[in-house]
């Protein structure tokens, strides 16, 4: 929201997205899904304190489509945040750095985020399914 | 700066400069990033608990002190990482003064409500 409309050079559209620069505004995405995920956080946490009938409406949201939906979404955020916010403490204790290290720990964050999103939603079906 | 200026350039800076209080805000990011590795990964494992408790059941297990305590924990760090994180976004996108003030006032309030409210809901079971 610039105040006066200075000119502005070429950016996000005209750039080909090297991986760094595509996990790096994924990381900032996840946050604040995250940080707005925190609701229904909070929300179950107040049934619990509630008691039963709060309870039960918290899970019958979580167990609904556009809950497990967003359930969905949050654990691949927080899987993705958590993944690359260790590459993140890396960089801050100035390891990994190259261009090459940095490209690989990219893809390990991908790759690692989807496998225990995965791994959580297999330990959802494992235990029956989300009903 | 006139020749009649006694201040020095460190105070003249000071509460003025760019920098600010840039460092900290770094640092307790940081140290939260750190706490929140094992907390939440122990937040998932309870999360995925929870997919088939009962009321009952549910209660029980924030029942335990240590589930209440680490929980506890578990979002104090986190709602303080989020508002640490939100506050850069919000300097980096905002520029409007008005509305760069109120979004950084509603999240902090956000962020120290939903803190205070989660540990207070956990306490309440905890110790019911």
């Amino acid at each position: 929201m610039p105040q006066n409309a200075r000119p502005i050079s070429p950016h996000l559209q005209i750039y080909r997205w090297p991986l760094a620069m595509a996990l790096s505004i994924v990381h900032r995405a996840t946050g604040i899904a995250l940080a707005a995920g925190t609701l229904l956080l909070v929300w179950v946490l107040l049934a619990l304190a509630n008691g039963a009938e709060a309870w039960a409406g918290a899970r019958a949201f979580c167990g609904s489509p556009l809950g497990l939906v967003l359930l969905f979404g949050w654990s691949w955020s927080l899987c993705f945040h958590l993944a690359n916010g260790i590459r993140h403490l890396f960089w801050d204790v100035g390891k990994g750095y190259s261009i090459q290290q940095a490209r690989s720990s990219g893809w390990v964050v991908v790759i690692v985020s989807l496998v225990f999103t995965g791994l959580i939603w297999a330990c959802v079906i494992a235990q029956g399914g989300a009903k | 700066m006139s020749s009649q200026d006694f201040r020095t350039p460190l105070k003249r800076v000071r509460g003025l400069g760019s920098a600010k209080s840039g460092t900290q805000h770094f640092i307790v990011q940081r140290v939260t990033a750190v706490a929140l590795v094992p907390l939440s990964l122990w937040a998932i494992f309870l999360a995925l608990a929870l997919v088939h408790a009962d009321y009952a059941q549910a209660r029980a297990m924030l029942h335990h002190h240590f589930a209440a305590v680490w929980l506890s924990a578990f979002v104090i760090a986190m709602f303080w990482h989020a508002q640490l994180g939100l506050q850069v976004v919000i300097e980096d996108y905002v520029h409007t003064p008005w509305l760069e003030v109120v979004s950084q006032l509603a999240v902090k309030f956000f962020c120290i409500a939903g803190a205070i409210t989660s540990v207070f809901a956990i306490v309440r079971v905890a110790l019911a």
